[in-house]
C-alpha cells in the first residue's frame, strides 16, 4: 500500500503519486529488459533495479558489473568484508557516490521504472525519494530537534506551519522517538544521546517524501541497546518503506533482512533470500565469509 | 654446546644489581643541574614576553599621562588637534580609523567568506592549496607597497572612474567627489589587505566541520549551495564572527597604506569621498617631527588607545574561535 | 518512456548557481588588485632597476644616478640587530612552551604572545621610542632594531612551539631511555629534528620585519648616507620607499617603485622558499 504523503499542490508530485499506485505487471520477458517484473515470487514488487553497475574513484574501479533488485517493503542487507564496495554501492542508489571528487558511475539503476542515472535527472530530486542515514549520527547542531526533522521540508519549499508540525510528529513517531522528545522539541539536535540522535536522523529522512530508506552501517556507532531499538524500528518501518541496510555485522543482517547481497572486491558474489544465504548459500565464497573464514 | 655468552652462573637473575645511588628518588632538588639551568633559561626567555607586554602597557600609559592630565576628558570627545595651541582632541582620528576599518570589513567580510567557501566547498581537492596560496601571497605584500599602489594606481582610478558614478547615489555618503585620496579608498585598500586573514580563519572553521554533515544535508535532497548553508555556514557563525573581529583588529592598526591614501586631513565628514585621517596615520606623520612634550604625549596617547582597542578585539576573537573549535570537537 | 519523476527544481537550481557563482566572483575580485599591484610594481619599477640603484647613495633631485644602496644595507643591518635580540629569545621561549608548557605560567605567556603580536606595529615603535630613543637622545639603528625584535619574538615563539610539538613523543622517549638528561634530549634530539621548521620560522619572521615601515619612522628614522653606527639614524628600504613616494618629485617616485620591486622580489622569494621547505602536511599559518 502506498505510504502516506503530505498534501501538496505540486502537480509533478501528483503525477508521481499516481504512478506508484500502478499494479505490478507480470511479464515473461528476459531479465535483460528490466520492468516492474519480479525477482522471485509473484507478489514481490521491485522498487529498485540495478543492472550492469560499474563505479570508479578516479582511476580505481570499485564496483564491477553489479546486478540485483531491491524488493518493495522488504529489508535488503548488504554484507561483505571491509572495502568490498557495499558502502559505495548503497551510495550509488541515491546518487551520493558522485558527490566525491573524481567519482564516476556507469550502468543502470531504475527506481520504479525510471532511470535515475539518466542525464536529465536531478540528483537533488532523487534524494528526496531515496533517503539515507549515515554511520555517524549527524543532527544539525544549530537546529532544534523540531527544526532538524523539519529541515528537509523547508528545503523543498513546504512552509505551511500546520503541515510541517503534523509531519514532524508523524516522522518522530515513525522513528520511535516521539515519546522521548515531544516535550523538548525546542532543544538543540545535539543534546540527545547517540542512539536518539540516530533515530532523529531517521525521522529527518522520513519527513520528506522518501519511500526508500538507505542505511549505511547505522548502528556501528551505537551501544547495543540503541542498536536493538533501531533494529526494532526497521521491523515497523518496512511496512511503509523499502529499506536497504549496509552492515558489517552478519548477525544483524540475519536478524533484520529478507534478502541479502554479499559483496567481495567490488563484485556482487551472491544475492538472494536471507535464510537461504545464511544456511545454504550457492557460492563457495559466500559460505566462507558467513562461516568466518575471512573478513 | 651453545656459545659461551651466558653461562648458568651469570644468568640475569643472579647478576649484581647496578648501583643508582640516591638518584632513584627523583625529587626536584636532585635534578641534574644541566636540566635546571636549561629549564631556567627557556623559562626566562618565555618570561620576557609577558614582561614586554606589561612594560609596553606601562610605558604607553606613562607617556600618555601628561596628555590625559592636560586635555582631560575632552581628549576623547573633541576634534580640535592643534599642536601649536597645545589643544589635542582625537575624535577626528578615531572617526577615520573606525570608518575606514568598517569599510574594510564590509568589503573583506563577504568576499573573504565567499572565497573561503569557494576554496573549501566548491574546488577540487587538488586545486585547493594553490588557490589558498594565491590569496595568501596578498598577505606577504608589505604595507608600504600597498600604499604606493594605492596612491598611484587605486586613487587615480577611484577619482577617474568610480567617484563620478558614486556621486549619483543619494544620501550623505557620496556627496561630493574628491581627489581619490579618501576615506573610501583607504577602506578599500585595507579591505584588500585583511582579506587573507579573514579567508584563512574562515577556512580553518569550515574545514573543522566533518564531511558527514555536508553529506547528510545532500542526502536530504538539498542543492550544493543549500547543503553548504545548512551544514557549513550555520554552525560556523561564531567562527566567522571571530574571523571578522581578527580582521578588524588588523584593519585598525594598519598604518602605511592608510597614511598614503587617506588624504591626511583631520576632519569628520559623512562624505566617504572626502579626505580623512586615522589614529595610526597621525602618529606616523607627526611623531618624528613632534617637538613639544605635550605633542609627543598626545601622540603617545593615540597609541595607547590603539593598543587597548586592538588588545580587546584580539581577545574577543580568540575566545570565539576557541569556542567554535571546542564545540565542533564532539 | 516514462515521464521524468525527477525533474529539476528550476528556482532552487538557479539560486544554487548564483550563490556559487558569487563565491567564485569573490575570488576573481580578490585577484584583480593583486594582479594590478604586481603588474604596476614590475612595469614601473623595472626601468630604474640598474647598477646605480644598488651601488649609489641617494642623490638630490636633478642629479642622475642616485640609488638606494644605503637603504638596502640599512635594512639588512636593522634586521640583523632585530634577529640578534629576537631570535634567541623567540626560539627559547618556543621551546619552553612546547616542552614545559602545561602550566599556568605557560598559558600566561601564550596569552601575552598573542597580545604582543596583535599590537599595531606603530605602537611598538612608540614603545621603542620611549625605551631607547629618549634615553639615547636621538634616533638610532639600535632603536629600530629593537622595535623590530619586539615583533619577531612572539611570532618566532609561536612557530617554534608549533614545530617542536610536532616532533613525535616516541623520539623524546627513545632519547630519555638511552639515559640522556632531559635538556640534552631536547637540544640534541627534539630541536635538531625540528630544525628545518624552526629555520623556516626564522626566515618568515625576518621577512616580516624586513617589510615593516611604521615602527622605523621615529626609531631608526632615516639617513641619506651610509650607516655610520648603531647609535645613528639608519636608512631602510621601506622608509626610503615611503619618503620617496610621498615626495613631489617624479624622479624619486620612480625610484620608489624600483625599491618596491626589489622589496617585493625579496619577500616573495622568501615566502616561496618557506613554502617549499615545510612539508606538505603542515603549513605554517602566519
Amino acid at each position: 500500500m502506498p505510504p502516506e504523503e503530505p498534501v501538496s499542490t505540486d502537480t509533478m508530485e501528483k503525477e508521481a503519486k499516481q504512478r506508484t499506485v500502478a499494479p505490478p505487471m507480470v511479464t515473461a520477458r528476459a531479465p535483460q529488459v528490466p520492468d516492474q517484473g519480479q525477482a522471485g515470487g509473484d507478489k514481490d514488487q521491485v522498487k529498485i533495479q540495478v543492472h550492469g553497475l560499474n563505479a570508479w574513484f578516479g582511476e580505481k574501479q570499485v564496483l564491477h558489473d553489479v546486478n540485483f533488485k531491491v524488493v518493495e517493503h522488504q529489508v535488503t542487507a548488504m554484507i561483505g568484508p571491509s572495502g568490498c564496495g557495499k558502502s559505495t554501492l548503497i551510495r550509488c542508489l541515491n546518487r551520493m557516490h558522485e558527490t566525491v571528487s573524481g567519482a564516476e558511475l556507469k550502468g543502470s539503476i531504475r527506481y520504479e521504472n525510471q532511470e535515475i542515472l539518466a542525464p536529465d535527472v536531478d540528483p537533488v530530486a532523487v534524494r528526496r525519494r531515496i533517503g539515507m542515514v549515515f554511520q555517524k549520527p549527524t543532527p544539525f547542531p544549530t537546529l532544534t530537534i523540531f527544526e532538524n526533522v523539519a529541515v528537509g521540508m523547508r528545503l523543498h519549499g513546504i512552509h505551511d506551519q500546520k503541515l510541517v508540525t503534523a509531519t514532524v510528529e508523524r516522522s518522530l513517531r515513525g522513528a520511535a522517538l516521539w515519546d522521548e522528545v515531544k516535550d523538548v522539541l525546542h532543544k538543540p539536535g545535539g543534546s540527545l544521546s547517540g542512539g536518539q540522535q540516530q533515530r532523529l536522523c531517521i525521522a529527518r529522512a522520513l519527513a520528506i517524501e522518501t519511500d526508500v530508506l538507505l542505511l549505511d552501517e547505522p548502528c556501528s556507532a551505537l551501544d547495543p541497546i540503541s542498536t536493538a531499538k533501531v533494529e526494532e524500528l526497521l521491523f515497523e518501518l518496512k511496512n511503509k518503506y523499502t529499506i536497504v541496510i549496509v552492515t558489517h555485522n552478519m548477525q544483524q543482517a540475519a536478524r533484520v533482512s529478507e534478502r541479502t547481497v554479499f559483496m567481495l572486491n567490488g563484485k556482487l558474489i551472491e544475492y538472494g533470500p536471507t535464510d537461504k544465504m545464511f544456511t545454504a548459500p550457492d557460492n563457495r565464497l559466500t559460505e566462507d565469509y558467513i562461516t568466518g573464514r575471512f573478513g | 654446546m651453545s656459545s659461551t655468552v651466558t653461562t648458568p652462573e651469570t644468568s640475569p637473575g643472579s647478576a649484581p644489581a647496578p648501583s643508582f645511588g640516591n638518584n632513584l628518588k627523583a625529587s626536584r632538588s636532585a635534578l641534574p643541574s644541566g636540566d635546571r639551568v636549561f629549564e631556567g633559561l627557556v623559562a626566562g626567555a618565555a618570561g620576557v614576553i609577558p614582561l614586554l607586554a606589561a612594560a609596553m602597557l606601562l610605558l604607553l600609559a606613562v607617556a600618555s599621562w601628561t596628555c590625559f592630565q592636560e586635555q582631560g576628558f575632552g581628549f576623547f570627545t573633541t576634534q580640535d588637534w592643534d599642536p601649536v595651541k597645545e589643544h589635542f582632541g582625537m575624535l577626528a582620528f578615531a572617526y577615520g580609523t573606525l570608518a575606514s576599518s568598517a569599510i574594510a570589513l564590509l568589503t573583506a567580510g563577504p568576499i573573504g567568506v565567499g572565497i573561503a567557501l569557494a576554496i573549501t566547498e566548491f574546488t577540487k581537492p587538488k586545486y585547493r592549496e594553490i588557490a589558498a596560496w594565491v590569496v595568501e601571497t596578498l598577505s606577504a605584500i608589505p604595507s608600504v607597497i600597498f600604499g604606493l599602489w594605492g596612491m598611484f594606481v587605486m586613487a587615480p582610478f577611484m577619482r577617474a572612474h568610480i567617484e563620478p558614478l558614486l556621486v549619483h547615489i543619494p544620501g550623505p555618503f557620496f556627496r561630493e567627489a574628491g581627489t581619490g585620496l579618501s576615506l573610501l579608498t583607504a577602506g578599500l585598500v585595507v579591505g584588500i589587505m585583511i582579506l587573507p586573514t579573514v579567508m584563512a580563519v574562515c577556512r580553518e572553521v569550515f574545514n573543522a566541520i566533518p564531511i558527514s554533515m555536508r553529506e547528510s544535508a545532500l542526502a536530504l535532497g538539498s542543492t550544493r549551495w543549500e547543503a553548504v548553508r545548512l551544514a557549513v555556514l550555520a554552525p560556523s557563525t561564531p567562527g566567522i564572527i571571530g574571523a571578522l573581529i581578527l580582521g578588524m583588529g588588523r584593519a585598525l592598526g594598519e598604518t602605511m597604506a592608510v597614511t598614503m591614501v587617506i588624504g591626511n586631513r583631520a576632519e569628520i565628514s559623512t562624505n566617504l569621498l572626502a579626505p580623512s585621517d586615522s589614529l595610526a596615520s597621525a602618529i606616523a606623520n607627526q611623531f618624528a617631527e613632534a617637538a613639544s612634550p605635550g605633542h609627543l604625549s598626545a601622540l603617545a596617547a593615540l597609541g595607547f588607545v590603539l593598543f587597548l582597542i586592538t588588545m580587546l578585539l584580539n581577545m574577543a576573537a580568540r575566545l570565539l574561535v576557541w569556542a567554535v573549535a571546542n564545540r565542533v570537537r564532539h | 518512456m516514462a515521464e521524468n519523476l525527477f525533474k529539476v527544481d528550476v528556482k532552487r537550481a538557479r539560486i544554487d548557481r548564483l550563490m556559487r557563482g558569487l563565491c567564485w566572483a569573490g575570488l576573481a575580485v580578490a585577484l584583480v588588485p593583486l594582479l594590478s599591484l604586481l603588474f604596476m610594481v614590475i612595469t614601473r619599477g623595472w626601468h630604474r632597476l640598474d647598477l646605480d640603484f644598488f651601488m649609489h647613495l641617494p642623490r638630490p633631485v636633478g642629479i642622475p644616478g642616485g640609488g638606494m644602496s644605503n637603504a638596502l644595507v640599512g635594512s639588512i643591518e636593522l634586521v640583523a640587530i632585530a634577529s640578534v635580540i629576537g631570535m634567541p629569545i623567540g626560539v627559547l621561549a618556543g621551546i619552553f612552551l612546547a616542552e614545559y608548557g602545561d602550566n599556568r605560567f605557560a598559558k600566561t605567556v601564550r596569552f601575552y604572545a598573542d597580545v604582543l603580536s596583535g599590537v599595531p606595529s606603530i605602537v611598538t615603535g612608540i614603545f621603542a621610542y620611549q625605551l631607547v630613543v629618549k634615553p639615547m637622545h636621538g634616533f638610532s639603528g639600535l632603536a629600530g632594531g629593537f622595535a623590530l625584535s619586539l615583533m619577531m619574538i612572539p611570532l618566532i615563539a609561536r612557530i617554534t612551539e608549533e614545530v617542536v610539538r610536532l616532533v613525535p613523543t616516541g623520539l623524546r622517549e627513545a632519547a630519555l631511555a638511552l639515559g640522556v638528561p632531559r635538556w640534552r634530549s631536547i637540544v640534541s634530539v627534539v630541536v635538531r629534528t625540528a630544525m628545518s621548521g624552526i629555520a623556516t620560522g626564522l626566515l618568515l619572521a625576518a621577512t616580516r620585519v624586513a617589510s615593516e615601515t611604521a615602527p622605523l619612522l621615529f626609531t631608526a628614522f632615516n639617513n641619506q648616507f651610509w650607516p655610520s653606527g648603531l647609535n645613528q639614524p639608519t636608512a631602510s628600504l621601506t622608509v626610503q620607499i615611503f619618503t620617496y613616494a610621498i615626495s613631489p618629485y617624479q624622479e624619486w617616485q620612480d625610484v620608489a617603485w624600483t625599491g618596491a620591486l626589489v622589496l617585493l622580489m625579496m619577500v616573495l622569494l622568501a615566502s616561496l622558499a618557506s613554502r617549499l621547505t615545510v612539508s606538505k602536511n603542515r603549513q605554517i599559518q602566519l
